[in-house]
């Protein structure tokens, strides 16, 4: 376990160095293009290739960091309590998505792992379905969920089409690595099972699911960012104003009024990524490791 | 006649045009059955016909888009496995690189949009292609540094008993090696793409461009054409698929060629 | 408790009859391949009989056939007076193959535990019958460990455990000791026969070695391929087996004779 535990402690030493390199590399940039501009303005290529260095493009990170403790209005929420609850709406948007895109992603997987022929015939559609940029028309989704979902025992809301966006994106990864992992028992594996005369639900329950697992982490890795990544587009595409992505387009039309605070809500859309892959990985390493399975992408 | 028919029969294309056509048709009569004026999905009919009517805009915002995206996937390409050869140089680098842009790549890029605009120029199309080079870049350089690491060190040996030089070894093992992996991530990055180009004119850029088309048709309830432009970015997706499985098919001819 | 403990003498034949038989995959079709032809053999019960021949000749595909995982194209094979298929439904069958097949997602236990799950044995049951197989195989503070924590060795033990666990009345095994070196093996050989013997299990064993094939058994069928055939039957009669009995004459004097019927 040392040497794993050195590999560890190197990589966090390696993200904090990475943090205060990128600090540091935006803080010179801006002081060097402070220098500059000083001289003469108007090189061709600031602003186009480059960005200005001034503080509304490049608001210093001081300004950013002290940005998060401001209330927005006077009396209101500070920026860090705002962020924490539009993150909080997005993640139970990208969550109900997950766990209704994995729950489809295995159906599907187990419905193709059943039949060759439906393998065949709809594994190119499958592919396919992730080159429509469905996200792209979450507004249209939310009329449709509204007129559509009436039958429901509960009442619809907007979110929940949100969701749909992220069952989309996240489904897909699941039934591809799903299959692989279905199918990837040896034969000898599959005959053992045969010899005890145990049933197609038998194996796939104690043979077929618990091997699938390292083919499922790496697809559930892929499908966390991709439910987080479906709820804030389709927030700001939605219009849906409770959540991180929602906030960020505000922030962004606001922008001259505040440049700080759309950094700040980034940066919050940016944990809240990284803590979901952060739980997804503990769980990882909590069941494959101890078994030393591999995964398998 | 029958010996044609049975190559038909038997070809890899039969089974999923059966199942594309049977789909289209139970989309079509279906919703011709249950749901005959609803306009939020339309029949595939209608959105073909719609594509006719809006033809002109349609295809120079798929031009204005497909731009974007070719642009940003060679590049996002090209800087992934120039990365990754680099790392890959430095056992240590990598160690601590690699899992970097792991974190990195778990962080929500497109987010990072409306910070580009402001830098770049909100109708600039190269403050929308950074954004997507960036997403590109993460999935090329993380599997292609997994690839170049990942070869059996038998391989090596034996290049090492030959007396091979450094980058012959990278040449003969370490990139043959990496090649699956790498075309994984193409594949997965061709449609990436177009889907996170189009997000991302939702932040800026063009006005003739897919993402703002898309968006303005729905704000005007055309719905049918809304669907026709997102017909169009899913083909340039599928386009872009199909270009990286055959590359894979021409690069390693081993593993893809069916018997 | 749902015991399927046979006893395989009250049996009036054989524990495994096989008639004429016959095996072609995909016939008909050109790349039909005829695997095995003209089989006959008689496996008496708690006999321990070794399958030998090249790779090909179809050792698999018999025992695969007796295991009633495939159905034969002509003839019959009987296993405890019934249908292979029959058996199997029944639970006769122990098997074990070359790679030890262990399922990395369960400790030993619950993989020796795994086929009396399948039997639905109460949870009870199963712990003690797992506790006596580990000590027949000589594991008992391995319980708890997963597969790739194991050694070779120990993983085809614990694969052997799986086996027996139930009391099958048939053990098959496919080249289980393929893998592992020649130190283990021999001590391997040494432990089967000792569990064979306290077991009284009917075996069916598939080796490419020799020595392996004539220190196991009590009967030793040679096959040849294209067409897989069986083309000699040697009995052993070499009484209890020992270490020594490696370095005894008529040990070596059946050697001799499996290898030429191997040859010829
Ligand atoms: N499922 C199958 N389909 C077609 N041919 C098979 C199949 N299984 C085995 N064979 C063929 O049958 C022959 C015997 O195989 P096998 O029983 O595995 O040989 P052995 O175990 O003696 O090495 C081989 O030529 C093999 O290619
Ligand atoms: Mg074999």
């Amino acid at each position: 376990m040392p040497e794993r535990l050195r590999r560890l402690l190197l990589q966090v030493l390696a993200a904090g160095a990475a943090l205060l390199a990128i600090s540091g590399i935006y803080s010179l940039y801006k002081v060097i293009g402070r220098a500059l501009d000083d001289g003469q303005r108007d090189w061709w290529f600031i602003g186009t290739f480059l960005p200005r260095s001034t503080d509304r493009d490049m608001p210093p990170i001081r300004d950013i960091i002290s940005e998060f403790n401001k209330p927005l209005r006077e009396g209101g929420p500070e920026l860090i309590n705002l962020i924490w609850d539009a993150s909080l709406f997005t993640l139970r948007e990208a969550l109900a998505g997950f766990v209704l895109g994995v729950i489809i992603g295995m159906a599907i997987a187990i419905l193709l792992l059943r039949s060759r022929t439906l393998e065949k015939g709809t594994m190119p559609y499958v592919i396919a379905s992730q080159t429509v940029p469905l996200i792209a028309i979450t507004p249209i989704i939310v009329i449709w969920g509204r007129k559509n979902f009436g039958f429901l025992p509960w009442e619809w809301q907007d979110w929940m089409s949100v969701s749909l966006i992220a069952v989309y994106l996240t489904f897909f990864p699941v039934a591809v690595n799903g299959l692989r992992g279905l199918q990837s028992p040896d034969p000898d594996a599959k005959e053992l099972m045969d010899s005890y005369a145990a049933g197609w639900w038998q194996t796939l329950w104690r043979l077929r699911l618990p091997a699938s697992l390292p083919y499922l982490f790496p697809a559930f890795k892929i499908a966390t960012l991709a439910s987080i990544i479906g709820a804030i587009v389709g927030e700001i595409s939605a219009a849906q104003s409770d959540g991180i992505g929602y906030l960020i387009l505000d922030f962004a039309s606001k922008y001259s009024t505040g440049p700080e605070r759309l950094y700040a809500s980034i940066i919050g859309a940016a944990v809240l990524g990284l803590l979901a892959a952060a739980v997804i990985t503990l769980a990882e390493f909590a069941i494959l490791v101890r078994r030393r399975q591999a995964t398998r992408s | 006649m029958n010996r044609f028919l049975r190559s038909c029969l038997t070809s890899p294309w039969f089974l999923p045009l059966v199942f594309g056509l049977a789909g289209l048709l139970v989309w079509e009569i279906g919703l011709l059955v249950i749901n005959p004026d609803g306009f939020v999905l339309p029949r595939p009919t209608e959105i073909l016909s719609e594509l006719q009517a809006n033809w002109d805009e349609i295809s120079q915002a798929s031009r204005n888009t497909g731009f974007i995206i070719v642009s940003s996937l060679f590049g996002g390409v090209i800087l992934g496995v120039v990365a990754a050869l680099i790392v890959t140089r430095f056992r240590s680098a990598n160690e601590m690189i690699t899992p970097l842009a792991v974190a990195v790549n778990a962080i929500p890029i497109v987010a990072l949009a409306p910070i580009f605009n402001n830098w770049l120029g909100l109708t600039s199309p190269r403050s929308n292609q950074a954004v997507v080079v960036l997403l590109v870049f993460f999935p090329v350089f993380i599997n292609t540094s997994r690839g170049l690491t990942n070869v059996d060190p038998n391989q090596i040996e034996l290049m090492r008993s030959l007396a091979s030089k450094p980058w012959t070894i990278i040449r003969r093992v370490r990139i043959p090696s990496a090649l699956p992996f790498f075309f994984t991530a193409l594949k997965l990055v061709s449609s990436l793409c177009v889907v996170g180009a189009i997000v991302v004119e939702y932040f800026g850029g063009r006005q003739d461009s897919l993402g703002s088309k898309i968006t303005t048709y729905a704000g005007f309830t055309q719905y049918d054409a809304a669907w026709a432009a997102v017909l169009a970015g899913s083909l340039m997706g599928i386009a872009l698929y199909a270009l990286a499985s055959l590359a894979e098919r021409l690069a390693m001819p081993w593993a893809t060629r069916q018997s | 408790m749902t015991e399927t403990t046979k006893d395989p003498t009250s049996q009036s034949q054989g524990a495994v009859d096989i008639l004429d038989l016959n095996k072609i995959f995909l016939p008909g079709n050109a790349s039909q391949v005829i695997a095995l032809t003209d089989i006959n053999l008689s496996i008496a019960p708690r006999s321990f009989t070794t399958l030998i021949g090249p790779s090909g000749c179809g050792k698999s595909t018999l025992l695969r056939l007796i295991a009633g995982l495939i159905e034969p194209t002509e003839g019959s094979v009987t296993v405890n007076g019934k249908t292979a298929n029959r058996a199997r439904q029944d639970r006769d069958y122990g098997m074990a193959f070359q790679t030890a097949s262990l399922f990395d997602w369960r400790t030993v236990r619950k993989n020796i535990e795994l086929p009396l799950e399948l039997l639905g044995w109460s949870r009870a049951d199963r712990r003690k019958r797992t506790e006596e197989m580990l000590e027949l195989v000589q594991l008992s503070e391995f319980v708890n460990s997963y597969p790739r924590e194991l050694s070779g060795g120990m993983q085809q033990r614990v694969a052997i455990a799986r086996a027996l666990a139930f009391r099958p009345s048939l053990l098959l095994m496919d080249e289980p000791f393929g893998a592992l070196d020649e130190m283990t093996r021999e001590h391997m050989q040494t432990e089967l026969l000792r569990m064979w013997q306290e077991t009284g299990t009917t075996v069916i064993f598939i080796t490419h070695s020799i020595s392996e094939a004539v220190f196991l058994s009590t009967q030793v069928c040679v096959m040849s391929p294209r067409p897989g055939q069986i083309t000699a039957k040697v009995d052993v009669d070499l009484g209890e087996r020992t270490e020594e009995t490696r370095d005894r004459d008529d040990f070596f004097d059946y050697i001799v004779q499996v290898r030429e019927a191997l040859r010829s």
